[in-house]
């Protein structure tokens, strides 16, 4: 059965990201720009990986990971369907970060950190913050 | 059953020369397995070893519970393409699916004739004059249309234009997805394999360098950059695989389970190729056996 769906994945390969990770960023993103909605339908594995020649664990891996978020949910020989939606991050939250951040990077640069040393302190602190997340 | 292929301390001599020596794995079922290594490395050996085109001169291996090439029944589970996809050039394409359907017990009729179909061939067209890449194809469509548990592949897609290459592969992705058949396959080409592999399989100088599940491989290492440090003093569980040093700074390709966590390090997640170069390029495993155990698929 050829099914209509609604998004088409494309891969990147040398952005380094797993691919995946890819596939649920993009479906992630198709969902944050409502171009996805609950109860469409996204492209079987065997459709996926007819166009990206990639292996199918791959494609279902996703799908499992976007099932464990609550996005997504197999239907038994039918598909996998989108169930869930993303709300859009709220601008407020995102423009008070902006700020704390801007103010920030005035008092490193005022404490003479160029922007290279700012990214390995950035970096760091990312890695650290995720250690900790694991240990 | 959980395993296709399963060796132990696996060897093949020719005279004095080892083409493949102790290799000891195992394959689980379901998987899509890439087998890379340099030239002579013992990568055709393994798979005429595992379609029982060859015979072992000491340990054992098991495909699919059984003897490689061990009667009809045996010979059924495994479907095989030979490197540069032989076919027989004077047949024609529908003489070539007679004769699958005539070898083959199991043979699939609508799969054979269905993808011919998709493919966009004539039937009445001999082999001899189609191109490299329908070549393969059609070699792809006999060897799946035996309905086999385990395709094994040896360099399918080497001599193909990178087109001919991105079709070959879709069409075997395809049909890992709708019949769930087990693939092993050798490639020089680590980008391929990093697309439609599960696994990896290093082999450099008759050996095992490294196996294990692609995603865990790259998870596990990871390359470092910072002042200049004696490997020695680095964490006991990260083991250096490739290391350079100028005099104020070096440079380590190291693997470990545990976060890396020294703050003098630059950390930088490796690519597939990075990590398999490394492997291949490294010392041969001898007095460091245990810094060398391969990961994942060996028990």
């Amino acid at each position: 059965m050829e099914g209509v769906w609604v998004i088409e994945f494309q891969l990147e390969s040398a952005s380094g990201v797993a691919t995946y990770l890819q596939l649920v960023q993009q479906v992630r993103q198709a969902l944050q720009l409502g171009i996805l909605e609950p109860g469409d339908q996204l492209p079987t594995a065997q459709q996926v990986v007819a166009k990206l020649a990639i292996n199918p664990n791959t494609v279902l891996k996703a799908y499992r990971d976007l099932e464990r978020e609550g996005l997504v949910r197999p239907r038994p020989g039918q598909g996998t369907f989108v169930v869930g939606t993303l709300p859009r991050s709220d601008p407020a939250t995102q423009e008070r970060f902006l700020t704390s951040m801007s103010s920030w990077l005035r008092r490193a640069r005022a404490a003479g950190l160029g922007p290279d040393d700012i990214e390995a302190i950035y970096r760091t602190a990312v890695r650290n913050l995720f250690a900790e997340g694991v240990a | 059953m959980t395993t296709v292929i399963e060796t132990m301390a696996l060897t093949k001599r020719y005279g004095h020369k080892w083409a493949l020596r102790e290799c000891t794995l195992s394959i689980p079922k379901g998987n899509v397995v890439g087998l890379v290594g340099p030239n002579g490395a013992g990568k055709t050996t393994l798979l005429h070893l595992a379609v029982g085109l060859l015979a072992p001169t000491s340990g054992s291996i098991t495909v699919l519970g059984g003897r490689p090439g061990d009667g009809p029944a045996q010979l059924a589970k495994v479907g095989f393409v030979a490197q540069d996809t032989p076919t027989y050039a004077g047949l024609s394409i529908a003489k070539h699916l007679r004769m699958g359907a005539y070898l083959n017990p199991k043979w699939d009729r609508g799969l054979a004739q269905g993808r011919i179909d998709q493919l966009g061939l004539d039937p009445r067209q001999k082999a001899g004059s189609l191109s490299g890449g329908q070549r393969a194809q059609l070699a792809l469509t006999i060897a799946i249309a035996k309905r086999p548990e385990l395709l094994v592949l040896d360099e399918p897609v080497a001599s193909l234009d990178p087109l001919s290459r991105r079709e070959f592969l879709q069409g075997l992705m395809e049909i890992v997805a709708k019949y769930g058949v087990s693939v092993v396959l050798s490639s020089h080409l680590i980008a391929d394999l990093e697309r439609v592999c599960d696994s990896l399989v290093v082999l450099v100088a008759s050996q095992v360098q490294l196996a294990g599940e692609v995603t865990e491989l790259l998870a596990t290492h990871h390359r470092l950059t910072g002042p200049r440090r004696d490997p020695r003093s680095l964490p006991s569980d990260q083991t250096v695989i490739e290391e350079s040093h100028t005099d104020k700074q070096s440079t380590f390709l190291v693997r470990t389970d545990k976060a890396i966590l020294d703050p003098r390090w630059s950390v930088k997640p490796v690519t597939l190729e990075d990590l398999v170069l490394a492997y291949m390029a490294a010392r041969p495993p001898s007095s460091e056996r245990d810094a060398w155990a391969p990961l994942g698929l060996v028990s």
